[in-house]
């Protein structure tokens, strides 16, 4: 395995060293093998129908043949029952010709629909297994990219081209055992003209590669810088980047534009090209058999009839063009997509899982040293417990490390050195089931996804019931303004929450860690954006939250990361981060007492309150 | 759902962009004919050729001519294909490029309200899927469909010289085909439109996935969306099989007429033909022309299919287009003698387009002086974020009017108003590019001494520690960084274009108290010359300011000095202090609520 190509390491480079690309059209062609397995039954029938209906297609002039030839005579004669029988015959190989050719047509959309969803859901499945590293570099443009002009390009390849491609197969094999039937000289010739059509598909392969890589390259950026900016439309409008977005995505599609004539030219090369090769056979033939009839070795009528089977041999060769376009096309998409599944989530669940159903919340740090990639060290060598049933409070400058903390005992990433456990038990030995169901962080971005407000709060807990989720929006204080909307709990919040304030979108996130009742909460900055009383009553809901559970002696786990002091007075422990360790560690009374940090923080914000 | 064109309507769109390649898509057509009419003269000038000049014994030259003959038509057709493309495809990618910029173009222009509605994926496969599709239709399929229509049309008349009773039945098959075309054509479309629009709804779920991707995580939801998408993209592939049913259905019948009538030709011409009404080698040469004619018809159901795609994409490409803009440059724009920046609101009032009954803002009349910092607060939801995109025009007032220095803001242009105000969002928007160029964005010259004092001002000065420095690619919407960090660039971006009118929504939320002092004594001297509304949830983001405005109920309830509301105004002390109750009297509601708080917290 080369390292440069694997995954999408090099995605971008459509000129790949020759075992590099060997190595990622293996890997292309082993997905679309793998695409075919589970549904080669209908791939084999669906070939079958094809070929069926084709043979039902010759039955057509056979007939018609023989009613000239026979059932003509014998009507003269008086006998009408050849007549009749070649009328059903023909009527008969007609109707199975017409409804093996719709069978054929709905059974090639049911293959490559079917081989469609497996891929999509494929791509899907991993894209949510890999992780948030993997994900901050790749940008949702890309994923998107994959998900659909490369799925397009696979599609394109199924739709058309079984069916072309097996009956141009059956045509040609057909013709050629005819023509070999007659004069096995010109069949040789017909085979000689393999050889520059084998020659011209080489050329066309090794060039028709690397335009169709650029073209998945620079297609891919073209989805990318749209998708940002509509995104960012805001953001676009505001600072008057339209004129440069414009300007940038113009150049973008004429880069687009170009490599797709480049693409096409090829192909305009190829095709003809092997018509060429195809007819100047045909009078490579005429030219041989011409001689030999003058010679008096060959009949005329044998001669005609070889040439014009000869023109008939390469006609599919069009649709074998087509085929292998669409094919070198598709292969190009699959090397990209192939690469994207092979990537290997660095957060990964364990192998042999730890069981931990009901979680307690003890919280411990061992040497945990963490770094972004391979960045500089973000969090050096910390040593920390958290007991079950305490709250938390993480203060300290923006940038300290605090939400990594946090994403850290989330699991989004895997600590570098060191060990991180719930209740004794490595988080990296946890079930992510098991472990999202003990540990929960609303983060600090409140994220809502288009769709009503009670999914997006029963997304903390899928089977919770409508009064559940009601329960969970009253305790946060969300209830009242979530009834104000148009449609109470049914109103669409639009895409990323755009039909809400900002305010009320970390209320329905709250809502959301409210019903999940996990052992663990995790609080990034989640009242940011809330007015004073919405905070306070937030607050409130927390407290009783974390108090609250029953048939246990202590209460939830809570980590809470807040600029706003208000938070932090009620927690049990403050935690002051700074530079990634903990510099101060106590009770709010005692820190506040103490005079270091925490006390210049917590006077400084008693200030700014009034 | 949106209403039906009819065919020829929908695609008559294009002329506009078609027009200029008119010409070379003629030539294209021309050469396709003329490669198929060649591909069809071969055949029989073989026939002759070989019956007529080759004997046993006769001259050689008559063979190489033959072969020359054959060798030159040969070349014919394939330099006449590979010309069709030529002629074709320059024109049609070009077309398909124009149409993609300039709906990237028109989407860029389009107001805040309409990205409001629409998905990206939606948008996405509009110019990426359906473009792609209407340039290999443009190129390929409309050519197809008129050389197959007048092979088929040629041939039958080519069939009626030859025996007319026979090329009436050819011709009965055509009527049901027509009929059921129509037929096919509506039902078609349906789906069609129905598969393309589940396909651009699927490429929306894929981005929000993504873009979701630390919720779906954070709660171990991956399942649930995978789910979701597998029921999505389940119903997606159903409609597309529906799709291919119906285009079997219309295969089906393309085929079995046309040789239903055939069958019934065989058998009155075998009649015609004994009866001596008809030769036997014009029978021969009728099937043999009709074995032509019939492979075009069947081919016909794929080629109608493609142009009924085409129009379908068409159709939702000039859906786009047709969302007229609201958010214009007037025909004359004015612009203020000199740009002070006296922000005013004369009864302004504002309703979201999906709730026009519903006003957010109603009659807000509100007046800051040039330089002044005003604080404008609120609860949750009170509509402060809405009232500050109003001052960029991101949205239109419903009533009444904003102005800067007595010009109305729909009175500007809108480029140089959006020079003139600039804004920082609640939830930051950076771009996956440089801080520098983040920073820069709005700038009017990118120079370095700018770049530094901005992230100087918004005490970015972390940016400089990054690996690579100003020039460190922060990831997607600058998820990289920290969230105080990324409000910090934010901000710093909102300095940097040095507008004359500055929006700042809740700007420091992000930061702790320490770095928001930092931040507030620079910013001070910076807004010292800025007309300044900013939305302020803390008093501590209020100290920034030299008034606040109240906002409640949609209006603007007082104007005055921190300290004044703070004596003076119940509801602002509710909003902004800490730990005091609104009295009972107020607001019912709400203090019902704080009456539960209060026993809650005993
Ligand atoms: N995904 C990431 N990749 C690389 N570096 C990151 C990433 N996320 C954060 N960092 C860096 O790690 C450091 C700590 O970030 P973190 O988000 O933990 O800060 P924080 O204490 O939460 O700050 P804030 O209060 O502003 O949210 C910052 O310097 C930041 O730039
Ligand atoms: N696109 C929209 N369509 C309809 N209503 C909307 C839309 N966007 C926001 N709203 C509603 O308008 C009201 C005002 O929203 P806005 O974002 O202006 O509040 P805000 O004062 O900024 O609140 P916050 O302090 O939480 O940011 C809210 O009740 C919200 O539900
Ligand atoms: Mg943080
Ligand atoms: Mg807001």
């Amino acid at each position: 395995m080369t390292t440069t190509t694997f995954g999408t390491a090099n995605e971008d480079n459509a000129f790949l060293s020759k075992s590099d690309s060997r190595t990622v059209r293996r890997r292309s062609l082993a997905l679309l093998g793998s695409l075919i397995r589970p549904v080669r039954l209908r791939f084999w029938l669906t070939l079958a129908t094809v070929i069926l209906s084709q043979l039902a297609r010759v039955a057509g002039p056979v007939l018609i043949a023989f009613g000239i030839d026979h059932a003509l005579p014998a009507l003269h004669d008086g006998d009408n029952v050849p007549l009749i029988l070649t009328g059903v015959a023909y009527l008969a190989a007609a109707i199975t010709t017409a409804a093996l050719t719709a069978l054929y047509v709905t059974s090639t959309a049911k293959l490559s629909q079917a081989m469609l969803l497996d891929l999509r859901l494929r791509v899907f499945r991993h894209t949510q297994r890999l992780s948030l590293e993997f994900h901050e570099k790749y940008t949702s443009g890309r994923i998107i990219a994959r998900q659909t002009s490369d799925l397009e390009a696979l599609r394109e390849l199924l739709d058309s081209g079984v069916s072309s491609l097996a009956s141009g197969m059956l045509f040609m094999v057909f013709t050629a055992v005819t023509v070999f039937a007659l004069d096995w000289r010109s069949g040789l010739i017909l085979l000689g003209a393999g050889v520059p059509m084998y020659f011209l598909s080489r050329w066309y392969q090794k060039h028709s590669q690397i335009v169709f890589r650029e073209s998945r390259v620079v297609s891919a950026r073209l989805i990318v810088h749209f998708v940002e900016s509509m995104t960012g439309i805001r953001a676009v409008k505001a600072f008057r980047k339209e004129r440069e977005n414009a300007q940038r995505y113009t150049e973008l599609s004429e880069n687009y534009r170009k490599v797709t004539v480049r693409s096409i030219n090829l192909n305009g090369i190829f095709q003809p090209g092997l018509v060429l090769i195809g007819n100047v056979c045909v009078a490579v033939v005429l030219l041989f058999g011409g001689f030999r009839v003058l010679g008096g070795d060959l009949e005329v009528g044998v001669l005609l009839a070889l040439m014009l089977s000869a023109k008939r041999f390469f006609q599919p060769v069009d649709q074998m063009a087509m085929f292998y376009n669409s094919f070198q096309s598709a292969q190009a998409a699959l090397e990209k997509v192939s690469g994207l599944l092979e990537e290997v989530p660095t957060v990964r669940p364990p192998r042999n899982p730890v069981p931990l159903k009901d979680a307690r919340g003890t919280i411990e740090f061992k040497g945990v040293e963490f770094r972004y990639g391979d960045g500089p060290v973000i969090i050096p060598k910390l040593d920390l417990h958290v007991p079950a049933g305490q709250t938390v409070a993480l203060v300290g400058q923006t940038g300290a490390g605090k939400s990594t903390f946090a994403k850290l005992i989330a699991r989004f990433y895997d600590v570098s050195s060191g060990t991180l456990t719930l209740d004794g038990v490595d988080l990296r030995d946890l079930s992510t089931t098991d472990l999202r169901r003990n540990v929960v962080m609303v983060t600090q971005e409140a994220f809502l996804f288009s769709g009503s407000v009670a999914d997006n709060i029963a997304l903390g807990r899928p089977e919770a019931s409508r009064e559940e989720i009601e329960e969970a929006a009253k305790a946060v204080g969300a209830h009242e303004f979530i009834l104000e909307l148009p449609e109470g709990y049914d109103t669409d919040v639009n895409k990323r929450g755009g039909r809400v304030s900002s305010g009320q979108r970390q209320l329905i996130s709250f809502a959301r860690a409210f019903l999940a009742k996990p052992a663990v909460l995790i609080l990034d900055e989640a009242t940011s954006s809330l007015d004073v009383p919405s905070e306070r009553l937030v607050q409130q809901g927390l407290a009783g939250l974390l108090e609250g559970v029953a048939g246990k002696e202590s209460g939830r786990t809570a980590l809470i990361i807040a600029h706003r002091l208000s938070t932090v007075e009620t927690a049990d422990r403050v935690l002051v981060v700074h530079d990634g360790r903990v510099v101060e560690d106590g009770s709010p009374e005692d820190l506040i007492s103490g005079g270091g940090r925490f006390a210049q923080l917590h006077g400084a914000w008693k200030d700014s309150l009034v | 759902m949106t209403k039906q064109t009819s065919f020829f309507q929908s695609i008559s769109r294009l002329y506009p962009h078609m027009k200029p390649i008119l010409p070379r898509l003629f030539l294209g057509l021309l050469c396709a004919l003329l490669a198929s009419v060649v591909a069809l003269a071969i055949p029989q000038v073989l026939r002759v050729l070989v019956n007529e000049s080759l004997q046993p014994g006769g001259a050689t030259e008559s063979v190489l001519m033959a072969s020359l003959t054959i060798l030159v038509l040969g070349i014919a057709e394939a330099g006449l294909v590979a010309l069709r493309r030529q002629f074709v495809i320059n024109p049609a990618t070009t077309v398909e490029t124009r149409m993609r910029t300039s709906l990237y173009h028109h989407l860029q222009d389009l107001p805040v309200a309409f990205h409001d509605r629409w998905g990206s994926g939606q948008l996405l496969s509009r110019a990426m899927t359906d473009l792609n599709f209407l340039r290999r239709w443009m190129a390929f399929g409309a050519i197809m469909l008129v050389v197959t229509t007048l092979t088929v049309v040629i041939g039958v008349v080519v069939m009626f010289t030859m025996s007319w009773q026979l090329a009436l039945i050819f011709l009965g098959a055509a009527l049901p085909i027509m009929i059921y075309g129509f037929r096919f054509r509506t039902s078609f479309s349906k789906v069609t439109r129905q598969s393309q629009d589940q396909a651009g709804d699927l490429a929306t779920t894929v981005e929000e996935s993504v873009h979701g991707i630390r919720v779906l995580k954070a709660f171990g939801r991956s399942r649930e969306a995978l789910e979701n998408f597998n029921e999505q993209a389940e119903v997606l592939r159903q409609t597309e099989i529906a799709k291919a049913k119906h285009q079997a259905t219309f295969t089906m019948v393309v085929t079995l007429l046309p040789e239903l009538a055939l069958g019934a030709g065989l058998v009155v011409g075998v009649m015609l033909a004994a009866s001596g009404e008809l030769g036997i080698g014009a029978l021969v040469a009728f099937f043999a022309t009709a074995a032509v004619v019939a492979a075009p018809v069947e081919f016909s159901g794929m080629l109608l299919a493609m142009a009924l795609t085409a129009k379908t994409a068409v159709d939702r490409h000039f859906e786009v287009m047709d969302s007229v803009n609201t958010i214009t440059t007037p025909e004359s724009p004015r612009k203020p003698q000199e740009v002070k920046g006296a922000l005013t609101f004369n009864t302004a009032s504002f309703a979201f387009e999906d709730a026009p009954e519903h006003p957010i803002l109603r009659g807000i009349s509100l007046e800051v002086r040039p330089g002044e910092t005003l604080a404008l607060v609120g609860i949750t939801g009170s509509g402060k974020s809405a009232m500050l995109q109003l001052v960029p025009r991101l949205y239109d007032v419903t009533d009444g009017s904003i102005t800067i220095d007595g010009v109305d803001l729909r009175d500007f242009d809108v480029e140089e108003l959006r020079r003139v105000v600039g804004m920082a969002f609640e939830d930051t928007t950076l771009f996956s590019s440089s801080v520098r160029d983040n920073v820069l964005l709005g700038a009017a010259e990118r120079t370095e001494e700018l770049l530094h004092e901005s992230l100087d001002v918004a005490q970015a000065h972390f940016a400089y520690s990054l690996p690579d420095g100003v020039d460190t690619l922060i990831g997607e919407e600058g998820l990289s960084l920290s969230g105080g960090q990324r409000q910090r660039i934010a901000l710093a971006r909102a300095i940097a274009a040095k507008p004359k009118v500055l929006v700042l929504d809740d700007p420091l939320s992000a930061l702790d108290v320490h770095t928001e002092e930092l931040v507030e004594a620079r910013l001070r001297e910076v807004l010292a010359e800025t007309t300044t509304l900013i939305v302020a949830h803390r008093p501590s983001t209020v100290a920034l300011a030299d008034r606040v405005a109240l906002l409640e109920d949609g209006r603007i309830t007082a104007v005055g000095t921190h300290t004044e509301l703070l004596a003076a105004n119940d509801h602002y002390r509710y909003v902004i202090a800490n730990l005091v109750a609104e009295p009972r009297d107020l607001d019912s509601e709400l203090s019902e609520l704080d009456a539960e708080a209060e026993e809650m917290s005993r």
